[in-house]
């Protein structure tokens, strides 16, 4: 299981189809979505209210705080929204110390409202919170001892009017079965749909009905198999600010196509110690470790594979690796961590088939580079894995230093940093 | 059994869907433990029903297999520990409906990817109906000496190096599988070894988590020290914070939360397992290290002082007399598996089939060395793929034209020759495609069908042999043998058959060399002086003509043209072309809805006279 941001045009999108199918509610809320390929002609073609109606423009990029950021402009005519895109697009900006250039923004009719409510429902390991206030908007945290939160337990499947009692109690009356009924299916789409965390800051009442203004949701994206037709075509961005390199963006997707785990993060492209770890406990270990002996600033990358990936996808994780590691030779020595525990069921000797024809691939590039490479790992097979490791050092002429369980696990990091440390 | 205990030395489980090699690996353990009885008591595939021929040492038992978890638990009411090998897709099903069996106690679910929802509504009903499930997302755990679930642990030669076929003094816990077994060795390194390790698995919301195991181990008489690893993201490590600091753990903790390099990160980072994600500064290892130390647990200053850690705190047990360290003994050997003994090269084994004339094992399969997809790019025919799969060459295509029009000429002959009515009455009958279709071949013989081997052989040696027409034709005459190929019901001197005439015009055309089926007509010159009717018919003609494309196209050795005239080839090109046949008079039976076929009476004769 894995926890996905959406952006706010999908949360809306997703919660204003399944309310009315699920609920039988129906809000009235709008909203388009504008990036760099969007052609306003043609989104005006297909959102006509874009042209009727006011608008309200922000940043859809998976960050909060936009009204205090200055990012959210109010009460436009089209023209304001494009030339407010214009202006914003493709540029930096900081956020809680994150920066990231914006590159996709939500456009929605600008609503006039007095109330603001609050709604948050996350999921917790028994059970999910729903908090609720009548305080909402972009003061909440100032009023926070407003907010009122009921824990609903995993068993419970609908939310009652008895457990939904203490968050509306206080409600006037003439909108306190509205909001109440508004609650218990936001619940229930948030239950059907899988997902983790859903929250309106704010919403407000129009014509008699809730009405979410900001919202942000995130999913569980392991139960994408059974709801990828209920989600629609949902977008997974990246986190805010994290920009993707193409070998990073390359592992990426061959990660969301097989059912092996494949993983790679570039820390410092300048780096000189690489890893290339089997297994997702071990290869945190191994960065942790590079760190604990002082050489963080020369760990080039964060990588992990694991689940049995086939020799195909060894061979490509590998070869981006090499890629990354080899790239702008300095003269200065580089060393490639290719560690591991002992593994339970993988079998080492097909696993390391791949990573060997990457590096006799790319075996003058490792040269060029000065790279030396450091293996240790266990399990099945891993005696013939190793001693391929070991005549593969003699064909090739680069120098490999070989080892299996006998070994610490993360001994070879030591031996890394002292092969860089070495001023020739 | 202590509170606690979840696994004994005769604990047995159930297995759902089957998969060989953990469920071998758990019964080489349990060899290796010298349990009396396999840890597992049967599995389960949905569907199946029978048994599984598995080892237990040297010998082979059957574990029986069950085609439901109902009926499982009720065959076996003594195994409580259910080990879920379902997808991630259908792992919450099983895994709820294991639950719910009043025999199940423990849970392990294997499958990574299970969504978040459904693993919190099994930790609700565990929770409810006090049960345990470990994962998902994990390779399981093991006690040693007694019990180990599916592919923990890894080899033979791991489990007997970390001495984990006897208890030792050590309870551990992690999320990760590959570390557990990592830890194993460490343990078997610088203590008297595992008592029991589990892997709850890398999610956000295991089944069981690092503390509930911690509390059990606690409960556990045998266990003197516990050894965790924690790993970055979640707020599980705080509950054993929170256990600590109430007292609930009198034993010694050596605990070490993975992830410290987090901070390098600049944005956040998804690392290997789901639920390690740099998140908040109270998930983050710095803070859950401090806090863990600050309750009272061991923690080392990095993983690779753990081991010293570990070291310290189990000598300074012994010295205390806490730890009487166990004594060691040596494992009975577990037969080495063939596969493994082949892989590793320590032995051969001699092949029982061979197989020469295709390929399925690479990225497509190939015929005679023919790729799948050249076969449909390049526009091969039926013919060149019998030319492949039949003579493991590509023959020219003039020849593979020639086959395919033989498999045209012989597909059908009527409904009422020998193999069409067979075929025919088996259909009235009720049968099957495939039974309609072999009653029909099964008349192919001597006398049906069979000429055209016949008189390829014939014509082949009496050409040979250079007989003349005359000789030859006499020489069969005194043996009491027709001549194969030659005769007719119908057809006569001026009234030929075309088909007979289409093929030797297009071996005239296309063959370098026709003088088998030149010596076959200076046959029926000599033959039709004898009768109208006997003229060279189809089975001729083809037979004749099949040995001129073998010995014209220069791809075969005599010897090999003699071997296919012998081993039967043209009698397998009728057989595969009246198929067709017959399996459209099958289909059209069938679709007729004709009822059962039966003689009558009048056309047979009832007579005494033998």
């Amino acid at each position: 299981m894995a926890r996905k941001k959406i952006r706010e045009y999908d949360s809306k999108r997703i919660l204003k189809e399944h309310l009315k199918k699920l609920a039988g509610i129906e809000i009235g809320i709008k909203s388009a979505q504008v990036t760099e390929e969007t052609d306003f002609n043609k989104l005006v073609e297909q959102e006509p209210w874009l042209t009727s109606t006011r608008l309200v423009v922000k940043p859809d990029m998976l960050f909060g705080k936009r009204g205090k950021s200055g990012l959210v402009a109010l009460n436009l005519d089209l023209a304001g929204v494009e030339s407010f895109v214009k202006e914003r697009l493709g540029k930096e900006v900081e956020m809680s110390g994150t920066k990231g250039p914006i590159t996709t923004f939500i456009v929605e009719p600008f609503v006039p409202h007095k109330d603001e409510y609050y709604l948050s429902i996350v999921s917790d390991r028994l059970g999910v919170d729903i908090s609720f206030s009548e305080c909402g908007g972009i003061d909440i945290e100032e009023n926070w001892d407003k907010v009122k939160s009921i824990f609903v337990p995993t068993e419970q499947t609908t939310l009652t009017n008895e457990l939904c009692a203490p968050l509306v109690a206080t409600l006037p009356l003439e909108v306190r079965t509205k909001i109440e009924q508004f609650i218990q299916a936001v619940f229930t789409v948030f239950c059907d749909l899988d997902f983790t965390l859903l929250e309106m800051n704010p919403f407000t009442i129009v014509d008699g009905t809730p009405y979410p203004l900001d919202m942000r949701g995130e999913l569980d994206d392991t139960a994408l198999f059974k709801n990828f037709q209920k989600w629609g075509n949902v977008e997974f961005p990246l986190p805010f600010g994290r920009t993707m390199s193409p070998a990073e963006e390359k592992i990426h997707r061959m990660d969301e196509k097989t059912g092996a785990s494949l993983k790679l993060t570039i820390l410092n492209p300048k780096g000189r110690i690489w890893t290339m770890v089997a297994g997702g406990g071990a290869s945190v270990i191994y960065s942790d470790t590079v760190g604990d002996l002082g050489f963080a600033n020369e760990l080039g990358n964060y990588a992990e594979y694991s689940g049995a990936p086939n020799e195909e996808e060894t061979l490509h994780f590998a070869r981006a690796l090499i890629d990354c590691c080899t790239a702008n030779p300095d003269g200065r020595r580089r060393a490639l961590v290719v560690g591991g525990g002992i593994a339970n069921f993988t079998d080492v000797a097909a696993t390391f088939s791949g990573i060997i024809r990457a590096f006799r691939e790319k075996q003058s590039q490792l040269k060029a580079a000065r790279v030396q490479i450091y293996v240790r790992r266990g399990g099945p097979n891993y005696q013939r894995g190793l001693a391929k490791m070991r005549e593969l050092g003699t064909e090739i002429g680069i120098p490999i230093e070989v080892y299996g369980p006998e070994a610490s696990m993360t001994g070879i990091c030591k031996s890394a940093i002292d092969y860089i440390s070495i001023a020739a | 059994m202590a509170t606690g205990q979840l696994f004994s030395r005769s604990t047995q489980a159930l297995f759902y869907n089957y998969k060989q090699s953990p469920v071998q690996r758990m019964l080489d353990f349990d060899f290796l433990c010298g349990r009396e009885t396999p840890s597992v008591a049967g599995v389960i595939n949905p569907g199946s029903d029978g048994f599984q021929k598995l080892f237990f040492g040297q010998e082979e038992i059957a574990i029986p297999v069950h085609g439901s978890i109902l009926s499982a638990c009720k065959l076996h009411p003594t195994a409580d520990v259910f080990i879920n090998f379902a997808s991630f897709r259908s792992a919450y099903a099983s895994s709820m409906e294991a639950l719910k069996q009043p025999t199940i106690r423990v849970i392990a679910i294997i499958a990574e990817g299970v969504p978040e929802a459904d693993a919190k509504r099994l930790i609700a009903y565990a929770r409810a109906n006090n049960k345990v499930v470990i994962g998902p997302a994990t390779v399981g755990g093991i006690q040693a000496g007694a019990f180990k679930i599916g592919d923990t642990a890894g080899t033979l030669d791991n489990i007997i190096h970390c001495k984990l076929y006897r208890p030792g003094s050590v309870g551990f816990v992690s999320k990760s599988g590959g570390m557990s077994n990592e830890m194993y060795n460490v343990l078997a390194r610088v203590t008297d070894g595992l008592y029991e390790g589990i892997a709850i698995g890398g999610d956000v919301y295991p089944g069981s988590t690092l503390s509930d195991h911690v509390l059990r181990f606690n409960n556990i008489p045998q266990i003197k020290m516990i050894v965790v690893l924690g790993e970055l993201g979640g707020r599980d490590e705080y509950s054993l914070v929170d256990a600590l600091k109430q007292g609930k753990v009198s034993k010694p903790v050596v605990a070490w939360v993975s992830g410290t390099c987090a901070t390098l990160f600049k944005s956040e980072v998804q690392f290997g397992h789901a639920g390690a994600k740099s998140g908040g500064d109270e998930e983050s290892a710095q803070t859950k290290n401090k806090a863990l130390a600050d309750a009272g647990a061991i923690v080392p200053t990095s993983f690779e002082g753990l081991e010293a850690t570990i070291k310290a705190t189990y000598d300074s047990l012994v010295e205390k007399k806490v730890i009487t360290p166990v004594k060691d003994f040596v494992p009975p050997t577990v037969p080495e598996d063939l596969n493994a003994a082949i892989k590793s090269g320590k032995v051969r084994a001699p092949t029982h089939i061979v197989s020469t004339i295709c390929d399925d094992r690479g990225e497509e399969p190939t015929y005679a060395g023919v790729p799948m997809s050249t076969i449909i790019e390049k526009d091969y025919g039926v013919g060149d793929v019998i030319s492949l799969l039949w003579f493991k060459r590509s023959l020219p295509r003039y020849c593979t034209k020639f086959i395919e029009m033989c498999i045209l000429l012989c597909a059908d002959h009527g409904p009422a020759v020998s193999g069409a009515h067979n075929s025919i009455v088996t259909a009235r009958a009720g049968k099957d495609l495939v039974s309609c279709l072999v009653s029909g071949l099964l008349t192919i013989g001597p006398r049906f069908g069979g000429a055209i081997d016949d008189a390829a052989r014939y014509f082949k040696d009496a050409h040979d042999k250079k007989l003349s027409p005359y000789e030859f034709v006499e020489s069969m005459k005194k043996k009491g043998i027709r001549v194969p190929g030659i005769g007719h019901r119908i057809k006569s001197r001026d009234n030929r058959d075309k088909r007979v005439e289409l093929l030797q015009k297009y071996a005239r055309t296309h063959f370098p060399n026709v003088k088998y089926m030149e010596y076959a007509v200076t046959v029926e010159t000599y033959t039709l002086t004898k009768a109208n009717n006997l003229v060279l018919n189809v089975d001729g003609c083809i037979g004749s003509l099949f040995l001129d494309l073998l010995s014209s196209c220069q791809m075969f050795t005599a010897q090999e043209i003699t071997e296919i005239i012998e081993i039967g080839y043209l009698n397998g090109l009728f057989v595969l072309a009246r198929s067709i046949g017959l399996i459209g008079h099958t289909f059209d039976q069938k679709r007729l809805k004709q009822p059962l076929y039966r003689h009558p009476w009048e056309d047979v004769l009832y007579t005494k006279y033998t």
